[in-house]
C-alpha cells in the first residue's frame, strides 16, 4: 500500500504538476509541447491530404499566381504575392513581440509585459482580418468561368492570352429567370445554389459574338501555363457547358479542381480558427498581467505557454504559405 | 527551471532579421520564378521547389528553437516532441504522395475519368 501512496505533493503545488519534472519542464510546459505534437500531426494530416489531391490532378492544378492577386486599394493591378508576403510578416512580427514579452517576463518586468502581449494581440488581430479579406476576394471570384458536363473547367481569354471576365462579353437573353426562391412563394422547390448572373446560354451567345474570345482549359502545358484553345476547338468545348460559375464554393469554383478551394477553405480556415483562438487566450493572460497574478506568483510562466501555442501558429503559417502559394 | 534568465533580447531581433531576409527571398522567387530553377528537375521535385522546402524547413528550425526556446530544454523533452512529428510526417507523406501520384497514372492512362 505504501507505493500508492504520494508522498511528492504535500507542498503545495499540486496545481505545478508536483516537483518530480521527468524532462526538465514543468507539467504545464510540457502539456503544451504535447498538445502541440498532436496539432502538429493534425495540421500534417491535413497537408498531406492536400499533396495527394495535388498530386493526383498534378497537369490540371489551379497556379496561385493567377489566383491570389489582390492588395488593397490596388484594384485590377494583379499583385500575386504581396498580400500574402505581408500577412506572414504580420505573423512572424507578432510572434516576436510575444517573444520579447516572455523575455520580459523572465525579469519579472510587468509592463513591458503587457505592452509587448498586447502588440502581440492587435499583430493577431490584423493576420484574422486579412485572411477574412483574401477569403472574400477568394469567395467572390475576379473573372468567372464555365464547367462543362465532364468537370472540367472553361476559363476566357482574349487573343493576347489575358483572362476575360464574363460580363465583358456575355449578353442578357430575355430567357433568364429568377432564383426559385422563398420569397416568391416557392419554399417546396427552392433553388440549392444561388444563380450566377448570367445562364449557360447567355455566355455561350456572347462568346459566339465575340470571335477574338478563345477558351482556355485547366490542363498545364509543359511550360507550365494553361493550354489555350483554338477557336474551333473552344467553340466545340463550349457547347458541352453545364454550369456558370462565378467565384467559389465548396461545390466549384472558378480557379479550377474543386479541391483547390476546398482545401483551401479547410486549411487556412482551420489555421485562422486557431490564431483567433490565440487572440482570444492571449487577451486572457494580457488581463492576468494587467491584474498582477503573475507578479503575485512571481512567475510568468503562463505567458511563456500561451507563448508557445502562439509560435506554433506562426510555425504552422510558414508550412501553409509555402504550399499554396509558393510551391 | 534551471535555465538563468538573462535578457535574449539581441537574439531575437538577430532571428527576426533572419526570418524577414529568407521570406523576402522566397516572395521574390515566387514572383520571378527564374526558369533555369523552375524547369531544372533533382529528384523529382524542380529546383526551386526545393529552394522553398529547404527555406521553409530552416525557418521552421529557427522559430521553434530560438522562438519557442527549444534550444533551452533537456534533450529528452527535445527528442520526444520532434522526432514523432518528422517520423510521422515523413511517413504520412510517403505514403499519401505515393498513392496520390498512382491515381494521377490511373486517370491519365485508363479510361476511368471519375472526379473524386
Amino acid at each position: 500500500m505504501e507505493a500508492t501512496v504520494t508522498t511528492a505533493n504535500n507542498d503545495e503545488k499540486t496545481w505545478g504538476g508536483g516537483d518530480i519534472q521527468p524532462l526538465g519542464a514543468s507539467y504545464g510546459k510540457m502539456m503544451m509541447w504535447f498538445f502541440i505534437v498532436s496539432d502538429a500531426l493534425t495540421f500534417s494530416g491535413f497537408l498531406a491530404a492536400y499533396g495527394f489531391s495535388r498530386f493526383k490532378f498534378i497537369e490540371t492544378w489551379p497556379l496561385a499566381d493567377e489566383v491570389f492577386t489582390h492588395f488593397p486599394f490596388m484594384h485590377g493591378v494583379s499583385a500575386p504575392m504581396y498580400y500574402v508576403a505581408l500577412m506572414t510578416f504580420i505573423l512572424i512580427f507578432s510572434s516576436v513581440t510575444m517573444v520579447l514579452a516572455v523575455d520580459a517576463g523572465h525579469q519579472l518586468k510587468k509592463t513591458k509585459v503587457a505592452v509587448y502581449m498586447f502588440l502581440t494581440i492587435i499583430g493577431g488581430l490584423i493576420f484574422v482580418g486579412s485572411q477574412a479579406w483574401e477569403w472574400k476576394n477568394f469567395i467572390k471570384g475576379e473573372y468567372g468561368a464555365v464547367e462543362t458536363a465532364g468537370g472540367g473547367l472553361l476559363q476566357f481569354v482574349d487573343a493576347q492570352g489575358n483572362r476575360v471576365a464574363l460580363e465583358k462579353f456575355a449578353v442578357k437573353l430575355p430567357e433568364q429567370r429568377e432564383a426559385l426562391t422563398r420569397s416568391h412563394g416557392m419554399w417546396f422547390v427552392e433553388d440549392a445554389e444561388t444563380q450566377p448572373t448570367y445562364s449557360v446560354a447567355e455566355v455561350q451567345a456572347g462568346f459566339k459574338a465575340h470571335p477574338e474570345l478563345l477558351i482556355r482549359t485547366e490542363q498545364l502545358t509543359d511550360k507550365k501555363k494553361k493550354t489555350v484553345l483554338t477557336r474551333a476547338e473552344s467553340e466545340s468545348r463550349l457547347s458541352t457547358a453545364k454550369y456558370v460559375v462565378e467565384g467559389a464554393n465548396l461545390t466549384r469554383n472558378e480557379y479550377g479542381s474543386k479541391l483547390f478551394a476546398d482545401f483551401f477553405f479547410f486549411i487556412t480556415g482551420f489555421h485562422g480558427f486557431h490564431v483567433f483562438s490565440g487572440v482570444i487566450i492571449n487577451i486572457i493572460i494580457f488581463f492576468n498581467v494587467l491584474l498582477g497574478t503573475y507578479e503575485k506568483r512571481r512567475s510568468y510562466e503562463m505567458v511563456e505557454k500561451v507563448g508557445l501555442y502562439w509560435h506554433f501558429v506562426d510555425l504552422v503559417w510558414v508550412f501553409v504559405f509555402t504550399v499554396f502559394y509558393l510551391v | 527551471m534551471s535555465h538563468e534568465h538573462v535578457s535574449n533580447t539581441k537574439r531575437i531581433w538577430f532571428v527576426f532579421a533572419l526570418l524577414s531576409v529568407v521570406t523576402t527571398v522566397e516572395v521574390i522567387l515566387g514572383i520571378l520564378k527564374p526558369e533555369s530553377l523552375e524547369f531544372n528537375h533533382f529528384v523529382g521535385l524542380n529546383l526551386l521547389n526545393w529552394i522553398f522546402y529547404i527555406l521553409t524547413i530552416f525557418k521552421a528550425y529557427y522559430i521553434v528553437w530560438a522562438f519557442m526556446h527549444m534550444e533551452g530544454e533537456k534533450s529528452s523533452l527535445r527528442w520526444s516532441v520532434v522526432s514523432p512529428v518528422i517520423f510521422l510526417v515523413l511517413y504520412l507523406l510517403f505514403i499519401l504522395l505515393t498513392e496520390g501520384h498512382y491515381i494521377y497514372g490511373v486517370f491519365k492512362d485508363s479510361t476511368i475519368k471519375w472526379n473524386f
